[in-house]
């Protein structure tokens, strides 16, 4: 048992809880063909991640092609030229491997969590599938995949309470012509209408090496790593250069106000801002505000609406940070026999706060201090969404730099209560968002001052 | 910065070479695609040691150190389940389990929650059939302050009635909001009909509108003082901590806690399902039906446990299982469906799930029924060898995280597991044979005598389901299996 804790993993030094530096090393090198590789090596477990970007989403998409980015990440799972149909998952689970894919706006990620001999199969399958990928595809598949598609937009969305709440919302923040405005998993009729030839488009277009990052974690040889990284992905043929998303500046100059029935009991009301993209300034200022609004029995929203006045079910807000522009939002759920405006008047009293006195020292040093813990946290696992792995490419494509985590825990550290105050005076503005009630069937009246819309598919 | 500027240098460096080296260009080494790689000796996990310890008052505590993340993750389960609650109180062990966060030692409900956040602790409290949960998950360098925190929530509670009745409150709404969820609707029929509502298993935790509304501070201060006691305690400890600063900590608070008698916790066998029932609960408009096929499964030391995993492996626990390539990959009905064994004290539930297409409900039915039929049948050498190396070769997955080997621990304890549990987990899991897989499946997924569970737009599915002739039919409001929405 020893063996296992020979290696420092992390460079942790932790006199006091401000000198707490996390560290995650790593080894970075770009083969011929652009592919980026990020190599950290954590021998706690026997397993290796295999972590993939591929710095294409939704937002790359055109209109009338919608959710074709997602419908794309279901076929890499689908054989390629030399891995039969099925044989991906049944190799890879014979081998005591998980696997998984992801697709949001900005990017689509994959991993295989593996036990750390079966490292080179996982090589061999993401080398083959982004190098061969189409000489295995066929209308057959496609079609297959597109059905399995729309089953995953009933149950996520349309089957379940509140689930169409983001797509009318989305629609709404950013204006039709920017990639933010149509939703990930897309709308039936865009799937109904991708063809094979959008296949082919669409993976000779983005899924080459030079517009993917390559991040390994785990129990790993660094040197017999590389070499094998080399040996599977060198015969990748790069692609052409990936062409920029040219997203149009996103602002709202009115607040819109919206509402739908559904089948729900009890109403439900959002708010929705737009605001700075991931990392740049007043970004971690908005998780402060997130955290001080709604996290936890002090949460100023939490105490007022759930905890005192006992008129709201829950309340949460977050700052979905984002590549182009990022959003904020509240959502609050009513008790029986309450309405979504007397919900909004006390969330509104307390933005008004927030715009005119700074938080309490403690406040930021708390939700902070919930921040630093959250990075420990996500220092245990190797793999799946989130692990390390995933987090040194996710930093890589955002900053360029895979061990970003000391210069984003400092972003929450250095936050003085003062400028939280400015940046909700700058972002949070009543002139310039999206405020969405969604109410039981037939009681409209429940919803907050707003024009009713129909939504399809709820 | 200085670290990653380093390693930036030394990349730019290595770029430099690699650009010489790899002249001429790579098409020259090429590789062998036409088959996976051949795969070296699997790893063996080794975990770090067992550390055993018994507080003066008998309190079990068991220790794994486990270094390299700066953080703790103690857990303390307690004989003090839903299962011991009687029938008129249902949703009591929950509740007295969530009151122990709302007022403890000095502390009211909101000072001990800012306390708990200013640490980045968290500290959660639940309980299921079987036991009451409580645990903390903290940094390291907050141990001794959370660690105090956690002591008087378990130790000192203060029960404020006033805050019952807002978790009352926040509960009855909680019964509204089922109503809305289909695959909650579709669960809780499933088990008021497999196990019967008076069954532990069957009348769940939480509680009816009624025992809601009934249940008082003095039955929560009852049942705490009954059951919250040393005889009735075990700890897990998993993280970067010391043994025997661990056991000292606890020792001086809790080696002192009241002794008691320990809880005899009798849960008994279900009858099984008899025939089979299609229960059909309309759910008007819906665009996809939930389906929930189940039965009386087995307990968690049952001697089938290995055959049974591995038979359900192949049939619906892992992507590549047979009813997820069915349902999902050959025909495009679902997102996915699967199936699993809910293994307790007692038996619990064998259950076969999906969401699937509104218009394809009976033709998923159909595909169900055939696989559930054809589990018993044959199975090819070549999924059990997957599914047996695909549960053996992940299990060291299991044990990544401190809050994943505390869980594995507590199992090992709540059960009696020997030692070696761990050790010979893969070695008896290699030892499963196909007549074993054949076997557990005739004896455990028996399609004839199973309940059917669909909840979706009767309307449209009702008349295609009838024509598959399954059994006799019964259809139900969302009322009837939830009961009648609390009015607040």
């Amino acid at each position: 048992m020893k063996r296992l804790f020979l290696i420092p993993l992390l460079c942790l030094s932790l006199a006091s809880a401000q000198d707490l530096r996390i560290n995650v090393p790593y080894t970075q090198f770009t083969l011929p063909n652009g592919l980026n590789v990020i190599l950290h090596a954590d021998r706690t477990t026997p397993r290796v991640s295999v972590n993939t970007w591929f710095l294409v989403g939704s937002g790359n998409e055109k209109p009338g092609r919608t959710g074709f980015a997602h419908l794309f990440e279901h076929l890499m799972f689908m054989g390629s030229k030399n891995v039969p149909t099925g044989k991906f998952d049944e190799w890879l689970e014979a081998a005591g491997a998980d696997n998984n894919g992801s697709t949001n706006s900005d990017r689509t990620n994959y991993f295989e969590d593996l036990p750390s001999n079966a490292m080179e199969l996982a090589l061999f399958l993401d080398s083959d599938r982004m190098g061969y990928l189409v000489e295995a595809m066929s209308p057959k598949a496609v079609d297959a995949q597109r059905d399995v598609v729309k089953n995953e937009r009933r149950q996520s969305y349309e089957n379940r309470p509140y689930g169409m709440a983001s797509l009318v919302i989305d629609e709404n923040l950013y204006p039709a012509s920017h990639p933010y405005h149509w939703p990930t998993i897309g709308s039936m009729a865009d799937l109904s209408a991708a063809s094979f030839e959008d296949v082919v488009q669409f993976f000779r277009t983005y899924y080459a090496p030079n517009n993917a990052s390559l991040s390994i974690a785990g129990d790993i040889d660094i040197e017999k790593t590389r070499a094998l990284i080399e040996k599977w992905f060198a015969d990748v043929p790069r692609g052409k250069p990936v062409p920029l998303i040219d997203a149009p500046p996103a602002y709202l100059s009115e607040e819109k106000r919206l509402a739908f029935e559904d089948r729900v009991q009890l109403p439900r009301l959002y708010m929705a801002w737009l605001t700075p993209a991931l990392f740049k300034p007043g970004d971690a200022e908005l998780d402060i505000v997130s955290n001080i609004l709604t996290a936890g029995k002090n949460s100023r929203l939490y105490k007022r609406l759930v905890y005192e006045m006992q008129i709201a079910q829950d309340v949460s807000a977050y700052q979905e940070s984002q590549k182009q522009i990022s959003a904020f939002q509240i959502m609050a759920t009513a008790r029986g026999g309450h309405t979504l405006s007397e919900i909004e008047k006390v969330i509104q009293e307390e933005i008004y706060k927030l715009k005119n006195e700074p938080p309490s020292q403690r406040e930021v040093q708390r939700a902070v201090n919930q921040y630093e813990a959250s990075f420990i946290n996500r220092l245990e696992r190797i793999g799946s969404f989130g692990g390390k792995a995933d987090q040194l490419n996710s930093y890589y494509a955002a900053t360029g730099n895979p061990d970003y985590f000391n210069e984003d825990l400092a972003r929450y550290r250095n936050i003085d209560p003062r400028d939280v105050t400015a940046f909700v005076r700058t972002y949070l503005r009543e002139d310039g968002r999206v405020v969405l009630s969604i109410v039981p069937n037939g009681k409209k009246e429940l919803a907050a001052p707003g024009t009713f819309i129909s939504v399809e598919g709820k | 910065m200085k670290t990653n500027l380093k390693n930036l240098r030394r990349f730019s460096t290595f770029l430099f070479a690699l650009a010489c080296l790899s002249l001429p260009p790579a098409q020259a080494q090429k590789v062998d695609r036409t088959k996976p790689p051949e795969l070296g000796t699997p790893p063996s996990l080794t975990l770090p040691q067992i550390q055993k310890a018994t507080l003066s008052n008998g309190i079990r505590v068991v220790v794994m150190e486990k270094h390299g993340v700066p953080l703790v993750q103690m857990n303390l389960m307690l004989r003090a389940g839903a299962a011991l609650e009687p029938q008129d109180k249902i949703g009591l062990a929950s509740l007295t389990a969530a009151m122990l966060k709302e007022g403890a030692g000095d502390k009211s409900s909101l000072e001990l929650a800012d306390a708990i956040d200013y640490l980045g602790a968290s500290i959660g409290t639940t309980a299921d059939n079987q036991s009451l949960w409580a645990f903390l998950h903290t940094p390291l360098s907050k141990f001794d302050e959370a660690f105090a925190l956690f002591s008087d929530i378990v130790l000192k509670p203060t029960f404020p009635a006033n805050e019952l009745e807002r978790l009352r409150k926040e509960r009855l709404t909680s019964l509204v909001q089922m109503h809305d969820q289909p695959t909650t609707v579709a669960a809780v029929a499933a088990s008021k009909l497999v196990f019967g509502e008076k069954h532990a298993y069957g009348r769940g935790t939480m509680g009816n509108e009624k025992t809601i509304r009934g249940l008082t501070i003095e039955d929560v201060k009852g049942f705490y003082n009954q059951y919250y006691h040393a005889a009735n305690a075990v700890f897990v400890v998993v993280g970067d901590v010391k043994t025997a600063d661990v056991v000292a900590k606890l020792e001086k608070t809790f080696g002192s806690w009241r002794k008691g008698e320990p809880a005899t916790l009798k849960i008994p066998a279900a009858d099984q399902v008899k025939g089979r029932t299609v229960y059909l609960i309309d759910k008007p408009n819906a665009p996809q039906s939930v389906i929930r096929i189940s039965r009386v499964g087995a307990d968690r030391l049952t001697k089938d446990y290995f055959p049974i995993a591995v038979m359900n492996t192949i049939l619906g626990g892992s992507f590549s299982s047979r009813l997820n390539n069915n349902l999902r990959e050959v025909h495009g009905y679902t997102y996915g469906a699967g199936s699993s064994f809910d293994m307790r004290l007692a038996p619990g539930s064998f259950t076969a799930s999906s969401s699937v297409q509104t218009a394809v409900t009976d033709k998923a039915m159909t595909e169900f029924f055939s696989e559930l039929h054809r589990i018993s049948e044959k199975v090819s050498d070549q999924e059990l060898n997957r599914a047996k190396n695909y549960l053996a070769l992940g299990y060291p997955g299991d044990f990544e995280t401190a809050s994943q080997i505390a869980g594995q621990l507590g199992e090992m304890l709540y059960y009696g597991l020997p030692d070696e549990y761990f050790n010979s987990y893969i070695k008896n899991v290699l030892a499963v044979t196909k007549e074993d897989v054949q076997r557990v499946a005739k004896k455990y997924v028996d399609p004839e005598n199973i309940a059917v569970v669909v909840v979706g737009d009767q309307k449209t599915i009702q008349k295609g389901l009838e024509g598959l002739k399954l059994g006799k039919m019964k259809t139900m409001k969302i009322e009837d299996v939830l009961g009648k929405m609390p009015v607040l």
